[in-house]
């Protein structure tokens, strides 16, 4: 990343006035929180509760529940005590094939609640998703046919009030296109022809202008239709890690069995025999139920918190990689920086009054709307309390234009222009003037801050120049020293000149820059770290970004960018809000957490339940054994129920936590574990000691013996 | 006071056996050392291996696999055939199949399980030949599976762990041969028996009685027997006899024999991969786990024995003393008992039968652990890391990433492999002392009834299918139902470990390596070895607490105190 550094006049094209190329990365919208396609919805929204109460019991099907094998063995269990039940029965058989039953109802019910968020944000996208009419374009002639006889290569019209049929590009014609129904953002962005801003999302509505749109989907494959499904869960697979847990979780349930089954033999040998009731109870409560019952919820939810900050995974794989990621490639404009430059300071040249540059470039600025314009404005004020003028009648305004690379004003005589160093200079030179030596010094050194440096001349007259200074985002540098602390290597990306950006990247504190960027050194980036066997996030929003992008292991399209880039990409940013790449790798890492969190604490649980239920199964045969009843437990059977019951209504406990994912703080790995363990297995040892115990009191006090 | 002085010679004379043997083992196995290449060449003539080539997994175990089988075939040839073999001064028969088989699996597996007396059934050429070379390289087919599975994590991209017959050969001339040679002098030098003479008849005039007092090759096969973690002694009594373990330099020197490999290797481990603190966290959990179950065992049999309390017969100061050498002493056998069955060894220098119920539960759970503190040779190492690929799975999501072990990702394939290697032994315990429980073959050998029966009957399943082969003795078990399911109990608990494992370092080795950074969950520190402890506890205790309940607990508890 040493490159030549360009001489500042290269980046003349860098004018104030083509800075207003902001649409996607205005700090404006960075920074506002934006209206959500997704309503935040309260833990237990009635309108998901109810429909999930019913799921619940509908997934009792066996053909669902064979693909949790931990819950299949309970629903197995459950019509071993029920056939015991009827056929010998008694209030502890029943009651414990109740709670066995009602094991398999919570884990579905868990699943429901995750599935239900999904899914009611679904129908609301559904609704949005009217049967839209199209008109196509045959021959030069209209014709009108429905949304969904549109196939790829079509060509349709769309004008204001227009829906647009179907995803496509635009291939003729400028519009602006409300796109609410997608992003939740109100405020209409321009597409057009030609370049990265061509791609138009089906559903969203035209609103002036008429385009021509050629369609690139296929009926039933548009984004909207996959984001419907994606958020409905409806082609959730399972991902790596959670079929490597699943396999755990069979394998110990696959050894629990023959520790349980041995112990009809075992109290066989001791001229003893334990009720097959207590058995399939004892099985129950060892297998881990509590992961087994949460672990797809867990899942499901971690993709809907995504979709609540309007993110979108094309796969829960992807969520998974985030957690794991420990590269970072931030964009540094809209990123790293608020996206366009603010004047910050004054340098006069050849003799000049540092006042007499300011009321200078306040005048040449007065008519320039861009941010850069107004902030030398505001940088006036400050400085010497100019105040803005009473436009008069003899100012004339010079535009900036792509020939001159200057804007200025022409008032009484005066012929002020700023504008790019090179375009200033040979301007003062056609006016006759002279170019001070220190200029070119100053102009260097400005760039190398990495600041933009913007000449103001008076006619043959150099005033002087105005620093224009990327600003870095304020607490970002917060933000890189926490993913520092999580392990995770931020790399700026920019195409800046290796000196402006070494400036702003130690500014920000990010760990290494990529000047000079181009589609192809940031692959080559992406590849070299992924060499080392580092898995890398980035954002990316135009076509050449695409292939970055699918190389990439977490890659995030902006909404805003092309059909292309969102294909190549594993999520989408509805808001494209590049920043939100730290969200989403705390995301990833946040769903890792609560699955080997509630994991941990289900295996810890056991050693209560042993105690509870071991010295209950041979009271006849080994009366010692109530020594083991440490936690004096009423009688054998309350101790057995107590065990189940508490198994049972541990998973409910549990639902708000794997909805909502164990509290992540970025901390270091160590720190994590040492308070994950602490909580979450420690507590699981000592939580169902209490939990059984007042089951048990609160049983024997209504009777049950 | 001498057993702390013991145990702090132990500590000390260790810590040099784990720098100095570990680095040499690296050595051994990286090919580095050549000073016997004049030995080694012919031998991989003779085998036809080229030893710069290396084998996939799968050639590995296959080897492995064939090589075992041959081994078992002509150990079994040898016992059945011995009548007609030389070197037999005491004119012993043939072996009877189902012992035969018994003993041949036994040997094969590193178990030595034995279920006849060695001084009336083995002859010496059986010894020598088909016991002590099955000592010698059992082991070393043990150290190279560990090895095939530290390579296979220090690795990136590979698609091979070595050579099997390489590691084979290396493990036995380089390391146990000539250790076994030079310390088997000094076993003589302290009064072990070391002759081809047959047994000396004595004629005691004084008292009129005639003595035959067994004799034979023992020196060269006790030290093989401890440093292989092997354990099958030359005598039934095994160290307890004072032709084998004749004072208490060669009882503290046995001791020492047994620890050194299982616990070199750590070092080997840790350098191999690049970081000895990744062995040291290694060591810290199996000598977190070993020191547990050594003080528990000691402070059980330091207690009176309650059964001689009950019948007012003596006092007891010198703690249980029943089944024990006076010799050694009350703690020292704990030791020498707890170090025999942490480890795979086996050999005892004292009656487990008659240990205090706690006593009997303390080298009973050590092997229920699966052996990993610090185990057998090699079978510790690679068992412990399997339970660590299981810790860092668990403990790794907790910190936010996809667990990952020195680099490696552990996915479903790692998982599933580790989780057979680690779940098959309780199951195979819990499945044939059940069946045990309640067939009439089963139970009607067990010299107790009750709980102490159950007892005897699950720790010879435990023994056996941990290839431990101590004895709790008081189960008659040479029976053709013992021998046959013993058998079973002791190749499953082998083989149906070595070949996931040796999976395992197949697909470690084929995997590229994750750096690691500040977000890495690190597996060198004291929280991990914590962790680690924690698992082996939690797998250990939640498979075999109801049936450690039926037996060793419930015993404790009817003598009304916990200890004693």
């Amino acid at each position: 990343m040493s490159a030549q550094p360009r001489s500042s006049d290269q980046r003349a094209p860098e004018s104030p006035a083509e800075a207003v190329d902001t649409d996607r990365s205005s700090p404006a919208q960075a920074e506002r929180e934006p209206r959500r396609a997704a309503q935040p919805r309260g833990l237990f929204d009635p309108s998901i509760l109810v429909p999930a109460l019913g799921e619940a019991f509908k997934k009792l099907d066996p053909r669902v529940q064979a693909r949790n094998p931990v819950m299949f063995v309970v629903l197995v269990g459950t019509v071993v005590t029920l056939a015991e039940a009827v056929a010998r029965p008694s209030a502890f058989s029943w009651s414990v094939t109740v709670f066995l039953f009602l094991t398999v109802v919570f884990a579905n019910f868990a699943e429901a609640m995750a599935e239900g968020r999904g899914k009611a944000q679904a129908a609301t996208l559904r609704r949005m998703r009217t049967t839209t009419e199209a008109r196509r374009l045959r021959e030069g002639e209209e014709e009108r046919v429905a949304a969904t006889e549109l196939s790829r290569g079509d060509l349709v019209v769309c004008e204001p009030g227009d829906l647009i049929p179907s995803d496509g590009e635009v291939v003729e014609g400028v519009a602006s296109v409300d796109e609410s129904a997608i992003t939740g953002e109100s405020a209409p962005v321009i597409r057009e022809a030609g370049g990265d801003r061509s791609a138009v999302t089906g559903g969203t509505k035209v609103l002036s202008d008429r385009i021509v749109v050629r369609i690139s989907a296929e009926p039933g494959q548009t984004f909207m239709d996959r984001m419907i499904s994606l958020v409905e869960g409806a082609s959730r697979q399972k991902t790596p890690n959670e079929v490597a847990l699943t396999i755990l979780l069979s394998a110990l349930t696959l050894v629990f069995l023959p520790v349980v089954v041995v112990l009809e033999p075992f109290a066989h040998y001791a001229r003893g025999s334990v009720p097959i009731v207590s058995l399939v109870a004892l099985l129950v409560a060892l297998i881990p139920t509590t992961i087994g019952a949460l672990l797809s919820a867990i899942g499901i939810a971690g993709m809907d918190r995504l979709v609540q900050r309007n993110v979108l995974a094309m796969s829960g794989r992807a969520v998974e990689a985030a957690g794991d990621v420990s590269t970072l490639l931030l964009d540094k404009t809209g990123t790293i920086t608020l996206g366009n430059r603010m004047a910050s300071a004054f340098l006069p040249v050849g003799g000049h009054q540092e006042a007499e540059l300011a009321d200078a470039a306040q005048l040449a600025s007065l008519a320039d709307e861009t941010p850069e314009g107004r902030s030398i404005v505001v940088l006036a004020k400050q400085r010497f309390d100019l105040r803005g003028r009473e436009m008069a009648a003899g100012y004339s305004f010079v535009p900036f234009s792509a020939q001159t690379r200057m804007s200025g004003l022409d008032v009484a005589g005066r012929h002020i222009r700023k504008g790019a160093a090179e375009a200033v200079r040979h301007w003062v030179v056609e006016q006759g003037g002279q170019v001070p030596d220190e200029l070119d010094s100053i102009v260097t050194r400005t760039a190398k801050a990495g600041s933009t440096p913007l000449v103001v001349a008076d006619g043959g007259e150099v005033l002087g120049v105005v620093e224009l200074k990327d600003v870095v985002k304020t607490g970002i540098q917060e933000r890189f020293d926490q993913l520092r602390a999580m392990g995770i290597r931020t790399v700026m990306i920019t195409g800046d000149n290796p000196l402006t950006a070494a400036a702003i990247a130690s500014e920000a504190g990010v760990d290494d820059y990529l000047a000079e960027a181009t589609p192809e050194a940031k692959m080559d980036l992406i590849r070299s770290e992924q060499e080392g066997g580092r898995l890398v996030a980035m954002t990316g929003d135009g076509t050449n970004d695409a292939p970055a992008l699918a190389q990439a292991d977490v890659g995030v399209a902006m909404n805003t960018g092309t059909m292309a880039a969102k294909e190549a990409g594993n999520m989408v940013d509805l808001d494209s809000n590049p920043t939100k790449l730290i969200d989403i790798v705390e995301i990833g890492k946040q769903l890792l957490i609560t699955r080997g969190a509630l994991t941990t604490f289900s295996i810890a649980n056991d050693v209560a339940k042993y105690f509870a239920i071991i010295p209950a199964l041979f009271t006849t045969t080994y009366p010692q054994l109530q020594a083991l009843n440490v936690m004096r437990l009423h009688s054998p059977h309350s101790a057995i129920l107590s065990a189940v019951i508490f198994n049972a209504l541990v998973i409910v406990a549990l639902i708000p936590l794997a909805l909502r994912g164990v509290r992540y703080r970025p901390a270091g790995a160590a720190a994590l574990l040492r308070r994950n363990l602490l909580i979450y297995g420690v507590g699981g040892l000592i939580a169902p000691f209490a939990g059984i115990k007042i089951i048990d009191l609160i049983i024997t006090l209504a009777g049950f013996h | 006071m001498g057993y702390f002085l013991t145990l702090v010679v132990m500590v000390a004379v260790l810590a040099v056996v784990w720098r100095l043997l570990g680095a040499y083992m690296v050595a051994v196995y990286d090919g580095r050392t050549r000073w016997l290449a004049f030995v080694e060449r012919p031998l991989y003539r003779l085998l036809g291996t080229d030893p710069k080539v290396e084998q996939t997994w799968r050639r590995y175990a296959v080897s492995l696999i064939a090589f075992s089988l041959v081994s078992a075939l002509l150990t079994y040839a040898i016992l059945r055939l011995q009548g007609h073999l030389p070197l037999n001064p005491d004119h012993l028969h043939g072996v009877p199949p189902a012992l035969s088989f018994n003993t041949a699996v036994s040997f094969l597996t590193n178990t030595n399980w034995q279920n006849y007396p060695g001084e009336t059934t083995m002859s010496y050429l059986s010894q020598m030949t088909a016991l002590a070379v099955q000592n010698f390289v059992s082991a070393s087919v043990g150290m190279a599976v560990a090895v095939a599975l530290i390579r296979g994590l220090s690795r990136k991209g590979s698609s091979t762990i070595g050579n099997f017959w390489v590691d084979l050969t290396r493990g036995v001339l380089y390391i146990l041969l000539p250790i076994s040679f030079l310390m088997a002098i000094v076993f003589v030098s302290q009064g072990a028996v070391q002759t081809l003479a047959g047994p000396a008849h004595i004629h005691d005039a004084l008292n009129g009685v005639s003595q035959t007092i067994p004799r034979g090759p023992v020196a060269s096969q006790e030290v093989i027997k401890q440093l292989g973690t092997n354990g099958g002694g030359f005598f039934n009594a095994n160290a307890a006899h004072p032709f084998e373990n004749p004072d208490g330099l060669t009882n503290l020197l046995e001791i020492l024999l047994i620890l050194s490999i299982p616990v070199a290797l750590t070092y080997t481990f840790g350098r191999m991969v690049g970081s000895v603190r990744q062995g040291v966290a290694v060591l810290a959990a199996m000598t977190l786990l070993f020191g547990v179950w050594l003080g528990s065992t000691s402070v059980a049999e330091h207690a009176p024995n309650p059964a001689v309390a009950a019948a007012g017969l003596a006092h007891q100061p010198g703690g249980n003393m029943v089944g024990k050498e006076a010799r050694f002493g009350d703690t020292s056998s704990a030791l020498f008992n707890v170090v025999s069955t942490q480890t795979s060894t086996g050999s005892v220098d004292s009656s487990m039968d008659s240990y205090n119920p706690l006593g009997g539960m303390g080298t009973m759970t050590g092997m229920m652990l699966g052996e990993v503190s610090p185990g057998g040779v090699g079978s510790g190492l690679y068992t412990m890391l399997c339970f660590a690929l299981l810790a860092v799975f668990i403990g790794g999501l907790m910190v936010g990433r996809t667990p990952e072990y020195l680099g490696k990702k552990i996915q479903a394939r790692e998982v599933k492999l580790a989780a057979i290697a680690i779940l098959v032994m309780p199951v195979t315990v819990l499945v044939l002392a059940g069946l045990a429980s309640v067939l009439p073959a089963g139970t009607s050998p067990t010299l107790n009834a009750g709980p102490h029966g159950f007892s005897e009957i699950l720790y010879a399943f435990t023994s056996q299918a941990n290839n431990n082969g101590s004895a709790f003795a008081g189960l008659s078990s040479n029976t053709v139902f013992y021998n046959v399911l013993g058998g079973l109990a002791m190749l499953v608990g082998r083989f149906v470990i070595i070949i996931p494992v040796l999976a395992l370092a197949g697909a470690l080795a084929a995997k590229e390596m994750v750096p690691a950074g500040a977000g890495t969950f690190r597996t060198d520190t004291a929280l991990f070895a914590g962790l680690l402890v924690a698992v082996v506890l939690i797998v250990g205790g939640l498979t075999f607490f109801p049936a450690v309940s039926l037996g060793p607990v419930v015993e404790a508890l009817s003598h009304g105190r916990f200890f004693g």
